[in-house]
Protein backbone atom coordinates (compact mmCIF):
# COMPACT_ATOMS: atom_id res chain seq x y z
CA UNK A 1 0.00 0.00 0.00
CA UNK A 2 2.30 2.64 0.97
CA UNK A 3 4.44 0.93 -1.41
CA UNK A 4 2.55 1.90 -4.16
CA UNK A 5 1.71 5.21 -2.84
CA UNK A 6 5.59 6.16 -2.80
CA UNK A 7 6.48 4.47 -5.81
CA UNK A 8 3.68 7.13 -7.71
CA UNK A 9 5.48 9.99 -6.38
CA UNK A 10 8.26 10.82 -8.22
CA UNK A 11 9.46 13.25 -5.29
CA UNK A 12 8.98 11.23 -2.39
CA UNK A 13 12.99 10.15 -2.56
CA UNK A 14 14.26 13.60 -2.69
CA UNK A 15 12.10 15.43 -1.26
CA UNK A 16 12.55 12.74 1.82
CA UNK A 17 16.44 12.95 1.76
CA UNK A 18 16.45 16.99 1.12
CA UNK A 19 14.25 17.55 4.52
CA UNK A 20 15.83 14.91 6.53
CA UNK A 21 19.39 16.25 5.33
CA UNK A 22 18.02 19.75 6.42
CA UNK A 23 16.57 18.78 9.70
CA UNK A 24 20.19 16.87 10.54
CA UNK A 25 21.98 20.02 9.21
CA UNK A 26 19.87 22.19 11.63
CA UNK A 27 20.26 19.69 14.61
CA UNK A 28 23.99 19.02 14.33
CA UNK A 29 24.55 23.66 13.88
CA UNK A 30 22.28 23.73 17.29
CA UNK A 31 24.02 21.24 19.25
CA UNK A 32 27.80 21.81 17.71
CA UNK A 33 28.31 18.10 18.48
CA UNK A 34 31.02 16.19 15.34
CA UNK A 35 29.01 13.31 16.77
CA UNK A 36 25.66 14.17 15.59
CA UNK A 37 27.07 14.05 11.51
CA UNK A 38 24.24 14.84 9.52
CA UNK A 39 25.06 11.86 7.44
CA UNK A 40 25.03 9.29 9.82
CA UNK A 41 21.52 11.15 10.95
CA UNK A 42 20.04 11.68 7.90
CA UNK A 43 21.02 8.17 6.82
CA UNK A 44 19.71 6.41 10.06
CA UNK A 45 16.56 8.19 10.12
CA UNK A 46 15.55 7.33 6.36
CA UNK A 47 16.83 3.79 7.18
CA UNK A 48 14.04 3.76 10.20
CA UNK A 49 11.53 5.24 8.42
CA UNK A 50 11.79 2.85 5.26
CA UNK A 51 11.80 -0.25 8.11
CA UNK A 52 8.96 1.17 10.39
CA UNK A 53 6.71 1.81 7.04
CA UNK A 54 7.55 -1.17 5.46
CA UNK A 55 8.38 0.96 2.07
CA UNK A 56 11.10 -0.86 -0.39
CA UNK A 57 14.76 1.01 0.13
CA UNK A 58 14.72 0.46 -3.68
CA UNK A 59 11.68 2.49 -3.79
CA UNK A 60 13.46 5.52 -2.34
CA UNK A 61 16.69 5.29 -4.12
CA UNK A 62 15.77 4.21 -7.92
CA UNK A 63 11.98 5.45 -8.01
CA UNK A 64 9.00 3.36 -9.35
CA UNK A 65 9.72 -0.37 -10.22
CA UNK A 66 9.25 -1.16 -14.01
CA UNK A 67 9.10 -4.44 -15.70
CA UNK A 68 12.30 -6.78 -15.83
CA UNK A 69 13.27 -5.81 -12.33
CA UNK A 70 14.46 -1.61 -13.47
CA UNK A 71 13.45 1.60 -12.08
CA UNK A 72 12.60 4.67 -13.53
CA UNK A 73 14.85 6.53 -11.49
CA UNK A 74 12.79 9.12 -9.81
CA UNK A 75 14.06 8.52 -6.67
CA UNK A 76 17.19 9.61 -4.26
CA UNK A 77 19.65 8.63 -6.49
CA UNK A 78 18.74 12.07 -8.75
CA UNK A 79 21.19 13.39 -6.14
CA UNK A 80 23.87 10.53 -6.88
CA UNK A 81 23.71 11.61 -10.33
CA UNK A 82 25.40 14.93 -9.40
CA UNK A 83 28.23 13.35 -7.48
CA UNK A 84 29.95 13.02 -11.23
CA UNK A 85 30.01 16.94 -12.42
CA UNK A 86 30.66 17.85 -9.06
CA UNK A 87 33.81 15.54 -8.70
CA UNK A 88 34.37 17.00 -12.20
CA UNK A 89 34.49 20.82 -10.18
CA UNK A 90 36.65 19.54 -7.98
CA UNK A 91 39.45 20.53 -10.10
CA UNK A 92 38.86 23.99 -9.34
CA UNK A 93 40.01 24.65 -5.88
CA UNK A 94 42.41 21.89 -6.86
CA UNK A 95 43.64 24.71 -9.49
CA UNK A 96 42.99 27.51 -7.55
CA UNK A 97 45.23 25.85 -4.89
CA UNK A 98 47.91 25.04 -7.54
CA UNK A 99 50.63 26.68 -5.49
CA UNK A 100 50.99 24.17 -3.02
CA UNK A 101 50.60 21.44 -5.49
CA UNK A 102 53.75 22.97 -6.94
CA UNK A 103 55.39 23.40 -3.51
CA UNK A 104 55.07 20.01 -2.02
CA UNK A 105 54.62 17.49 -4.28
CA UNK A 106 57.00 14.98 -2.72
CA UNK A 107 54.85 15.41 0.19
CA UNK A 108 51.64 14.91 -1.71
CA UNK A 109 52.54 11.80 -3.23
CA UNK A 110 54.39 10.69 0.13
CA UNK A 111 51.33 11.00 2.06
CA UNK A 112 48.81 9.73 -0.51
CA UNK A 113 50.74 6.50 -1.19
CA UNK A 114 51.66 5.83 2.66
CA UNK A 115 47.97 5.94 3.36
CA UNK A 116 46.69 3.10 0.55
CA UNK A 117 50.04 1.45 1.47
CA UNK A 118 48.60 1.41 5.22
CA UNK A 119 44.90 0.72 3.53
CA UNK A 120 45.18 -2.42 2.00
CA UNK A 121 47.65 -3.60 4.41
CA UNK A 122 45.13 -3.10 7.34
CA UNK A 123 42.62 -5.41 5.31
CA UNK A 124 44.91 -7.82 5.11
CA UNK A 125 45.69 -7.93 8.34
CA UNK A 126 42.09 -8.08 9.52
CA UNK A 127 41.69 -10.54 7.05
CA UNK A 128 44.14 -12.39 8.20
CA UNK A 129 43.36 -12.43 12.23
CA UNK A 130 39.55 -13.38 11.21
CA UNK A 131 39.94 -16.07 8.53
CA UNK A 132 37.86 -14.50 5.95
CA UNK A 133 37.82 -15.86 2.61
CA UNK A 134 39.03 -14.68 -0.19
CA UNK A 135 36.23 -12.91 -1.71
CA UNK A 136 35.24 -11.54 1.33
CA UNK A 137 38.66 -10.61 1.55
CA UNK A 138 38.88 -8.74 -2.07
CA UNK A 139 35.68 -6.79 -1.14
CA UNK A 140 36.96 -5.28 1.77
CA UNK A 141 39.88 -4.27 -0.22
CA UNK A 142 38.86 -1.08 -1.95
CA UNK A 143 37.41 0.21 1.47
CA UNK A 144 38.91 4.01 1.12
CA UNK A 145 38.33 4.87 -2.42
CA UNK A 146 35.89 6.19 -3.91
CA UNK A 147 32.76 4.40 -4.67
CA UNK A 148 33.02 4.15 -8.49
CA UNK A 149 36.56 2.77 -8.61
CA UNK A 150 36.26 0.55 -5.29
CA UNK A 151 33.26 -1.56 -6.93
CA UNK A 152 34.64 -1.91 -10.32
CA UNK A 153 37.62 -2.99 -8.62
CA UNK A 154 35.56 -5.99 -6.65
CA UNK A 155 33.47 -6.72 -9.15
CA UNK A 156 36.52 -7.58 -11.44
CA UNK A 157 38.76 -9.17 -9.20
CA UNK A 158 35.66 -11.37 -7.68
CA UNK A 159 34.82 -9.54 -5.16
CA UNK A 160 30.68 -8.61 -3.66
CA UNK A 161 30.10 -5.04 -5.22
CA UNK A 162 26.95 -4.62 -3.26
CA UNK A 163 29.11 -5.00 0.19
CA UNK A 164 31.89 -2.95 -0.94
CA UNK A 165 29.66 -0.09 -1.91
CA UNK A 166 27.76 -0.63 1.91
CA UNK A 167 31.67 -0.60 3.41
CA UNK A 168 33.36 2.33 1.45
CA UNK A 169 30.39 4.23 2.37
CA UNK A 170 30.96 3.12 6.01
CA UNK A 171 34.34 3.94 5.88
CA UNK A 172 33.35 7.56 4.54
CA UNK A 173 31.05 8.28 7.21
CA UNK A 174 33.57 7.04 10.00
CA UNK A 175 36.26 9.29 8.38
CA UNK A 176 33.70 12.55 8.06
CA UNK A 177 32.60 12.00 11.79
CA UNK A 178 36.16 11.59 13.10
CA UNK A 179 37.86 14.10 10.97
CA UNK A 180 38.38 16.98 13.53
CA UNK A 181 39.13 14.71 16.17
CA UNK A 182 41.53 12.65 15.03
CA UNK A 183 43.54 15.70 13.43
CA UNK A 184 43.71 17.61 17.16
CA UNK A 185 44.61 14.69 18.74
CA UNK A 186 47.45 13.79 16.33
CA UNK A 187 48.48 17.29 16.03
CA UNK A 188 47.92 17.06 12.24
CA UNK A 189 47.58 21.23 11.72
CA UNK A 190 48.89 22.04 8.26
CA UNK A 191 45.83 22.40 5.89
CA UNK A 192 47.58 20.16 3.23
CA UNK A 193 48.39 17.57 5.31
CA UNK A 194 44.67 17.88 6.94
CA UNK A 195 43.08 17.46 2.81
CA UNK A 196 45.32 14.72 2.05
CA UNK A 197 44.47 12.76 5.36
CA UNK A 198 40.66 13.23 4.55
CA UNK A 199 40.53 12.73 0.73
CA UNK A 200 43.14 9.32 1.62
CA UNK A 201 41.00 7.97 4.11
CA UNK A 202 37.72 8.64 3.51
CA UNK A 203 37.13 9.74 -0.37
CA UNK A 204 34.61 12.19 -1.59
CA UNK A 205 32.58 11.75 1.67
CA UNK A 206 35.69 12.74 3.95
CA UNK A 207 36.27 15.85 0.92
CA UNK A 208 32.80 17.49 1.79
CA UNK A 209 34.25 17.47 5.57
CA UNK A 210 37.14 18.85 4.34
CA UNK A 211 35.47 21.33 2.61
CA UNK A 212 34.47 22.83 5.97
CA UNK A 213 37.83 22.80 7.37
CA UNK A 214 39.54 25.08 4.51
CA UNK A 215 39.98 25.56 0.48
CA UNK A 216 43.01 24.09 1.01
CA UNK A 217 41.77 21.21 2.49
CA UNK A 218 39.50 20.59 0.30
CA UNK A 219 42.22 20.85 -2.53
CA UNK A 220 44.02 18.32 -1.19
CA UNK A 221 41.40 16.05 -0.30
CA UNK A 222 39.89 16.43 -3.78
CA UNK A 223 43.00 15.89 -5.53
CA UNK A 224 43.62 12.73 -2.75
CA UNK A 225 40.44 11.09 -4.09
CA UNK A 226 41.98 10.75 -7.44
CA UNK A 227 45.50 9.33 -6.61
CA UNK A 228 44.76 7.77 -3.92
CA UNK A 229 42.04 5.60 -6.35
CA UNK A 230 44.48 5.09 -8.65
CA UNK A 231 47.74 3.64 -6.94
CA UNK A 232 44.69 2.01 -5.02
CA UNK A 233 44.21 0.13 -8.36
CA UNK A 234 47.27 -0.87 -8.82
CA UNK A 235 48.12 -2.25 -5.25
CA UNK A 236 44.39 -3.64 -4.94
CA UNK A 237 46.19 -6.43 -8.16
CA UNK A 238 49.05 -7.86 -6.38
CA UNK A 239 47.19 -7.53 -2.67
CA UNK A 240 44.54 -9.54 -3.84
CA UNK A 241 46.64 -12.54 -5.16
CA UNK A 242 47.71 -13.09 -1.27
CA UNK A 243 45.59 -16.33 -0.49
CA UNK A 244 43.95 -15.79 2.56
CA UNK A 245 43.48 -19.35 3.90
CA UNK B 1 22.59 32.69 -18.77
CA UNK B 2 25.76 32.65 -16.72
CA UNK B 3 24.68 29.75 -14.84
CA UNK B 4 23.50 28.10 -17.97
CA UNK B 5 26.70 28.59 -19.89
CA UNK B 6 28.40 27.56 -16.31
CA UNK B 7 26.14 24.12 -16.46
CA UNK B 8 26.72 23.46 -20.12
CA UNK B 9 30.46 23.11 -19.78
CA UNK B 10 30.66 20.96 -16.65
CA UNK B 11 28.17 18.99 -18.04
CA UNK B 12 29.98 18.78 -21.25
CA UNK B 13 33.31 18.13 -19.56
CA UNK B 14 31.68 15.33 -17.46
CA UNK B 15 29.95 13.51 -20.40
CA UNK B 16 33.76 13.78 -22.19
CA UNK B 17 34.76 12.14 -19.00
CA UNK B 18 32.28 9.44 -19.42
CA UNK B 19 33.19 8.81 -22.86
CA UNK B 20 36.85 7.90 -22.08
CA UNK B 21 35.18 5.68 -19.49
CA UNK B 22 32.92 3.76 -22.10
CA UNK B 23 36.43 3.29 -24.50
CA UNK B 24 39.18 3.06 -22.44
CA UNK B 25 39.04 -0.56 -20.74
CA UNK B 26 40.28 0.58 -17.09
CA UNK B 27 38.25 0.63 -13.93
CA UNK B 28 39.00 4.24 -13.55
CA UNK B 29 35.29 6.06 -13.46
CA UNK B 30 34.15 9.03 -15.87
CA UNK B 31 33.89 11.59 -13.21
CA UNK B 32 38.24 10.91 -12.49
CA UNK B 33 38.37 11.37 -16.05
CA UNK B 34 36.28 14.33 -16.07
CA UNK B 35 38.23 15.70 -13.07
CA UNK B 36 41.52 15.34 -14.77
CA UNK B 37 40.16 17.12 -18.14
CA UNK B 38 38.81 20.22 -16.00
CA UNK B 39 42.25 20.30 -14.36
CA UNK B 40 43.66 20.60 -17.81
CA UNK B 41 41.59 23.18 -19.20
CA UNK B 42 42.09 25.69 -16.20
CA UNK B 43 45.22 24.97 -16.64
CA UNK B 44 45.70 25.75 -20.13
CA UNK B 45 43.55 28.71 -19.53
CA UNK B 46 40.73 27.70 -21.97
CA UNK B 47 38.28 27.44 -19.44
CA UNK B 48 38.50 30.48 -16.96
CA UNK B 49 37.65 29.71 -13.06
CA UNK B 50 34.97 32.29 -13.51
CA UNK B 51 33.52 30.51 -16.23
CA UNK B 52 32.61 27.35 -14.01
CA UNK B 53 32.83 28.74 -10.16
CA UNK B 54 29.55 29.66 -9.15
CA UNK B 55 27.92 26.36 -10.31
CA UNK B 56 30.74 24.65 -9.12
CA UNK B 57 30.53 26.41 -5.61
CA UNK B 58 26.94 25.33 -5.84
CA UNK B 59 27.80 21.29 -6.21
CA UNK B 60 30.45 21.06 -4.03
CA UNK B 61 28.68 22.96 -1.12
CA UNK B 62 25.80 20.00 -1.83
CA UNK B 63 27.85 17.70 -1.97
CA UNK B 64 27.34 15.88 1.28
CA UNK B 65 23.55 15.49 0.47
CA UNK B 66 24.90 12.96 -2.41
CA UNK B 67 25.82 10.46 -0.29
CA UNK B 68 22.57 9.88 1.42
CA UNK B 69 20.98 7.63 -1.29
CA UNK B 70 24.39 5.44 -1.23
CA UNK B 71 24.63 5.12 2.49
CA UNK B 72 20.70 4.07 2.73
CA UNK B 73 21.77 1.62 -0.18
CA UNK B 74 23.77 -0.28 2.84
CA UNK B 75 19.88 -1.84 3.33
CA UNK B 76 20.22 -3.65 0.17
CA UNK B 77 23.15 -5.89 1.52
CA UNK B 78 22.48 -6.41 5.29
CA UNK B 79 21.90 -10.00 4.34
CA UNK B 80 25.63 -10.31 2.48
CA UNK B 81 27.05 -7.86 5.73
CA UNK B 82 26.11 -9.85 8.19
CA UNK B 83 28.03 -12.66 7.39
CA UNK B 84 31.25 -11.34 8.33
CA UNK B 85 29.85 -8.35 9.97
CA UNK B 86 32.84 -7.94 12.71
CA UNK B 87 35.74 -7.67 9.89
CA UNK B 88 33.47 -5.51 7.78
CA UNK B 89 32.95 -2.69 10.77
CA UNK B 90 36.98 -3.24 11.94
CA UNK B 91 37.97 -2.42 8.43
CA UNK B 92 35.48 0.60 8.05
CA UNK B 93 36.55 2.46 11.99
CA UNK B 94 39.79 0.96 13.13
CA UNK B 95 41.69 0.78 9.70
CA UNK B 96 40.18 4.13 8.49
CA UNK B 97 41.52 6.27 11.47
CA UNK B 98 44.93 4.23 11.08
CA UNK B 99 45.06 5.45 7.18
CA UNK B 100 43.58 9.09 8.20
CA UNK B 101 46.61 8.82 11.35
CA UNK B 102 49.30 7.97 8.66
CA UNK B 103 48.50 10.33 6.12
CA UNK B 104 48.52 13.22 7.63
CA UNK B 105 51.43 12.54 10.08
CA UNK B 106 53.45 11.09 6.96
CA UNK B 107 52.77 14.11 3.95
CA UNK B 108 52.89 16.73 7.40
CA UNK B 109 56.32 15.61 7.91
CA UNK B 110 57.27 15.31 4.31
CA UNK B 111 55.90 19.33 4.38
CA UNK B 112 58.11 20.24 7.50
CA UNK B 113 61.06 18.64 5.48
CA UNK B 114 60.53 20.94 2.57
CA UNK B 115 59.83 24.32 4.89
CA UNK B 116 62.96 23.73 6.23
CA UNK B 117 64.89 23.68 3.41
CA UNK B 118 63.38 26.46 1.90
CA UNK B 119 63.14 28.45 5.53
CA UNK B 120 59.72 30.14 4.21
CA UNK B 121 56.50 29.13 5.82
CA UNK B 122 53.90 29.86 3.42
CA UNK B 123 53.27 29.42 -0.27
CA UNK B 124 54.60 32.41 -2.39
Amino acid sequence: MLNEIAASLPFFGIFLTALVYLGALKLQQKTKSALLNPLIISGAVIIIFLLITKIDYRIFIYGKPLEGGRYDGTGAAFFQTMLTPTTVCLAIPLYEKIAYLKKYPLAIIGGILSGALTSVACVLAIGLIFGITQDQYITLLPKSITTAIGVAMAEELGGIPSVTAAVIAFTGVMGNTCAALVMKLFKIKHPVAVGLACGTSAHAIGTSRAREFGEIEEAMSGLSIAVCGLITVVLMSFFAMIPMQ
Amino acid sequence: MKHLSQITIIAAVSFLGELLHYFIPLPIPGSIYGLVIMFLLLLSGIVKVKHVKDVGDWLLTLMPIMFVAPIVGIMGSFTECSKFIIPIIITATVSTLIVMIVTGTVSQALISLRDKKDGDRDVK
